[in-house]
């Protein structure tokens, strides 16, 4: 009784205006100023990279730094990024098309093969292994994988190469176990859940008529997969791609502790190479000279537009090549 | 484009090809990584004892004199930069969720969600480099309010966007009846919206969290590393400290093999951490999450 009165109470007397208008006023502007700070926060890190990294580009060039393959910081000071974005592409490209197929492999048994209960495990497996510390995979890689490849994998490549094709050893590299092939098959396997997600995610918003009218047609199961489910998805999972190869190419930890950072040219298939991350992470905490570190800055913010532009990529197919032209279905 | 040269038995052989390719497949790639988790698991209980979880760090002699050292500090340390990320990216993430999914025809969120939505697939180490730039530098030395920071960089985007969609999920009709009783639109948001989609919101947290608790990368030039306890708490604040991923990076490449032992046990500890919030986030909720 008496709560009903109160409200009766509430609703006779207007609230008043400071409460209705004034609220909503700060409201809206402390939520817009927070939703401005990732805007400030985004623009700022562009330009703190642009005005620590400006020291080298004065000094070299944007082109000069860009095409230099000469990485020096002891005796010449001299430093060129050419290296490290070389051996960042080479390990992310090759990586992503290790890791292309398998994905969408899981991720179509998860979605249209599995009993359901199998498909939850291996989806919630998935998302655990995603989950999984870059670190972590990191220290598995360097104790076990590595030691593990060269024993089985690459001494019996070197020895027969070294045996029938010597000319070819140059090319092939030092199959000491830390170097760019260890660094990209561990690079792939971590995408893999990251992939499998984004494509698992692609195909569950495949409606279920686009499969019916597949199966009246007489189609088999693999028939409605490749001509009904792919097709339909297919936006969804090249920006999954896109956006996997973004984490490729922003993966640090792991490749910093498996590709044996070598800085210099020329890289070989075994051998140690370096990734604009591996090298950040490896001579920011020493660097001593202003250049040094202004040089490491500039590749952070060469690797900073290298990442802008495969998100906006994968932002953009998301947007074009999707069937439902980016409306949400 | 089914070609009548194939008869039904083919397109059948065909089918059946394809389920063991893609099922093969599916083994072949998930077997391996179970062997990384089990050998994480096998190498980290082997290396894991009593004064792992209380004694400090120490020099490397230490260790290989055999004296007791483990990493207490690391794990305090740890517990501080997270909490510091939680409780400078909350706010900042749950606002810019509320301004994207409460004021739809804004200005501002075209722009916001793809700036959010860039600076989310921006690696972590730049948003290191962003803390060092911002923090570190003005500040003169390398401290755990930095590392948080740094790590609150990587959780800001994960949680707007999360908070963006937990409360997208709330019907507008339910906005509609808060507003028909003559509540103004800060207190549909905070007493209706908010409270409904608590669930959503907690998981989305935590799922930026486990995201944050593993990345190395960001906190090697901010929080940079300490082999001991500060000699004040405050040094936990504003000094360097040390934390699981980047003391379980620096164990693994160190040249001791007391340290690779211990770096074992820490990955086992990390593991497990980011497994539990993990969990508890997919506990809270049936619904997907990443």
């Amino acid at each position: 009784m008496h709560q009903a009165q109160t409200n009766t109470d509430i609703i006779k007397k207007p609230l008043p205006i400071i409460y209705r208008w004034l609220g909503d006023k700060i409201f809206l502007t402390v939520v817009f100023i927070l939703g401005l700070s990732i805007i400030f926060l985004a623009f700022s890190m562009a330009w703190v990279l642009y005005s620590e990294g400006r020291l080298a580009i004065n000094e070299f060039g944007v082109i000069g730094f860009l095409k230099g393959s000469v990485w020096d910081p002891g005796v010449r000071m001299v430093f060129g990024a050419l290296p490290f974005i070389f051996g960042t592409f080479i390990t992310s490209v090759v990586a992503l098309a290790i890791a292309f197929l398998p994905a969408i492999a899981i991720a179509v048994v998860i979605a249209e093969y599995a009993p359901k209960w199998i498909g939850n495990i291996i989806e919630n497996f998935v998302h655990l292994i995603a989950a999984i510390p870059s670190v972590v995979v990191g220290i598995w890689g360097i104790f076990v994988f590595a030691p593990w490849m060269r024993e089985t994998v690459y001494m019996p490549i070197f020895t027969f190469t070294a045996n029938n094709y010597p000319s070819l050893l140059p090319v092939l590299g030092n199959p000491m176990g830390y170097g760019m092939t260890t660094a990209t098959i561990i690079l792939a396997l971590m995408i893999i859940p990251f992939t499998t997600a984004l494509t698992r995610d692609a195909i569950s918003q495949v409606p279920k008529e686009q499969r019916e009218a597949a199966w009246a047609l007489g189609a088999t199961k693999w028939e409605v997969i490749r001509m009904a489910v792919l097709p339909y998805a297919r936006g969804g999972i090249l920006a999954g791609a896109m956006l996997s190869f973004g984490r490729a190419i922003g993966e640090t930890m792991a490749v910093a502790m498996l590709i044996g950072n070598k800085n210099t040219f020329p890289f070989s298939i075994l051998g140690p190479a370096a990734t604009m991350p591996s090298v950040i992470i490896n001579e920011f905490r020493e660097a001593v000279g202003n250049l040094h570190l202004s040089s490491l800055m500039a590749i952070g913010l060469a690797l900073f537009v290298i990442s802008l532009i495969v998100n906006l990529i994968a932002a953009y197919i998301t947007r074009k090549l999707s069937i439902t032209g980016g409306q949400v279905v | 484009m089914i070609k009548p040269k194939k008869t039904l038995k083919q397109r059948n052989i065909k089918d059946r090809f394809m389920v063991s390719l893609l099922v093969l497949s599916t083994v072949v790639v998930l077997v391996p990584l179970l062997i990384i988790i089990a050998y994480v698991i096998i190498n980290g209980v082997s290396a894991l004892n009593w004064e792992f979880f209380t004694e400090e760090l120490g020099s490397p002699s230490r260790a290989m004199q055999g004296r007791p050292t483990g990493l207490i500090h690391t794990m305090i340390g740890t517990a501080v930069v997270d909490f510091l990320a939680l409780i400078i990216s909350i706010p900042v993430g749950l606002g810019a969720g509320i301004m994207l999914s409460e004021y739809p025809d804004h200005k501002l969120n075209p722009y916001l969600r793809i700036i959010n939505d860039t600076l989310n697939g921006m690696p972590a180490i730049l948003k290191g480099l962003l803390a060092f730039a911002l923090i570190v530098k003005p500040m003169g030395t390398f401290s755990g309010l930095s590392g948080g920071f740094a790590l609150a960089f990587v959780m800001i985007p994960i949680i707007a966007r999360s908070t963006e969609s937990a409360l997208m999920s709330i019907p507008w009709t339910i906005r509609e009846a808060g507003l028909a009783i003559g509540l103004p639109r800060w207190r549909v948001v905070m007493s209706t919206i908010v409270p409904a989609a608590k669930t959503g919101l907690v998981t989305g947290f935590l799922i930026a969290f486990a995201r944050a608790a593993g990345e190395a990368a960001p906190l090697m030039f901010t929080s940079f590393g300490n082999n001991y306890f500060p000699r004040h708490w405050t040094g936990m604040i504003f000094g360097p400290v040390d934390t699981l991923p980047q003391r379980l990076y620096s164990l693994a490449i160190s040249p001791y093999k007391e340290w690779h032992a211990m770096g074992w046990a820490a990955g086992i500890v990390l593991l497990f951490f980011v497994i539990a919030i993990f969990f508890t986030a997919r506990l809270l909720t049936r619904k997907k999450v990443y």
